[in-house]
């Protein structure tokens, strides 16, 4: 971001960055840029806080009466990453002759269906719909059990985009059920890899093929990095 | 050390490039200017191509649009705020607000989106496309953009 505002402003456009790492704030120098220590992935700090949101670009729009820069202002509010999983109910095991995350992706659907009503979009899709959810959650299952992942029939062959598909459609059904509170930063990160039968399975697949080999990208990035 | 402090102590360690002569712009009075967002969180509209792992490209986003996928392929970072409310990523209609209360001159009429996980030279967002998104919106007559990361 910071680059990109050197860039636009070169362009004869006034910029301001929200920054979310204060030391390549420090080192590249945009012009104008408001340090927000807030959860990655919330540049504006607060879902659902509009509040809150204008007072985050308040502070920004204020950086455009310095009349030199480099300016680099922090925004005196920290929110730190919610480390607790969110709570949230699952289904109750249903057919036990299916990997129980299989078993569990499938319980989730209608959850799923609900928050696409609500919100009109998905972001699963990369490699699959979420019709393809379960079966890929198969295949990580025969991955983790030694079957050869370049074999298995993963959609697109792509492990990384899999994973994320499982993922968000783990989360985008999740926040139709979440219980109390919204969800902080790691919450629902959290809630899918210590929580539920797909993130066991994930981390399970993901071991077996670093440990049968897999080159480091394609196992690596299946998971955030601390995993 | 949770996830988020990691992905920061990693960032902070990445090469950064260095900008001699950096461009200044005063900008013109934020009540008569035209405001943009650019953000790097790979959002696009559901109708238009996604992004691609280490897509250096962007997608311009309609004003009036709300239905937009997150394509970013970093696993380490929250997806669900966005999900929850588009505008902490991506304040749309915070900007709306405050068009509607003359705090800006309007709002853009396109926004631009761009991938965060860029290659580590960052050349062609540099020279390439970064400059064709400026240029896009320098066209719709944009003064200001706000530039929120992901």
């Amino acid at each position: 971001m910071s680059v990109l505002a050197h860039v636009f402003e070169a362009a004869g456009i006034a910029t301001i960055v929200l920054s979310s790492v204060r030391e390549m704030a420090v080192k590249v120098a945009p012009p104008r840029a408001l340090h927000c220590e807030f959860p990655l992935g919330r540049p504006l700090g607060r879902p659902l806080d509009p509040e809150f949101q204008h007072d985050v670009l308040a502070r920004a729009f204020a950086l455009l009466n310095e009349t030199s820069g480099p300016v680099l202002a922090d925004h005196p509010e920290v929110i730190e990453a919610d480390d607790q999983p969110v709570s949230c109910n699952l289904p109750p095991r249903f057919d036990p002759s299916l990997p129980p995350s299989v078993d569990e992706a499938r319980g989730l659907r209608k959850a799923y269906d609900r928050a696409l009503v609500k919100r009109g979009v998905t972001s699963v899709g990369r490699v699959m719909s979420a019709d393809e959810v379960p079966n890929a959650l198969g295949m990580l299952h025969a991955i983790a059990n030694g079957q050869d992942w370049t074999t298995a029939g993963l959609p697109g062959g792509n492990t990384i985009a899999v994973c994320h598909d499982i993922r968000t459609y783990y989360e985008e059904a999740a926040l139709e059920l979440v219980d109390g509170p919204l969800p902080g930063g790691r919450a629902m990160e959290d809630w899918f890899f210590d929580r539920t039968e797909a993130g066991a399975t994930v981390l399970a697949a993901r071991a077996a093929i670093r440990d049968s080999g897999g080159k480091f990208p394609i196992w690596f990035y299946m998971t955030p990095g601390q995993r | 050390m949770n996830g988020d402090q990691m992905m920061r102590a990693h960032s902070a360690t990445l090469p950064a490039p260095e900008f001699t002569n950096p461009a200044w712009v005063t900008p013109v009075e934020l009540a008569k200017a035209t405001v943009a967002i650019v953000t790097s969180a790979a959002l696009h509209a559901s109708d238009d191509e996604g992004f691609t792992a280490g897509d250096t490209g962007y997608r311009l986003i309609d004003s009036n649009r709300r239905d937009l996928v997150l394509g970013h392929w970093s696993p380490n970072f929250d997806h669900t705020g966005v999900k929850m409310d588009l505008n902490v990523v991506y304040p749309i209609d915070r900007l709306e607000e405050l068009a509607q209360r003359g705090v800006i001159g309007a709002v853009a009429p396109r926004h631009v989106s761009f991938a965060g996980n860029q290659p580590d030279d960052v050349a062609t967002i540099r020279l390439d496309t970064g400059p064709a998104a400026a240029a896009a919106l320098r066209q719709d007559g944009v003064d200001i953009v706000i530039l929120t990361p992901v």
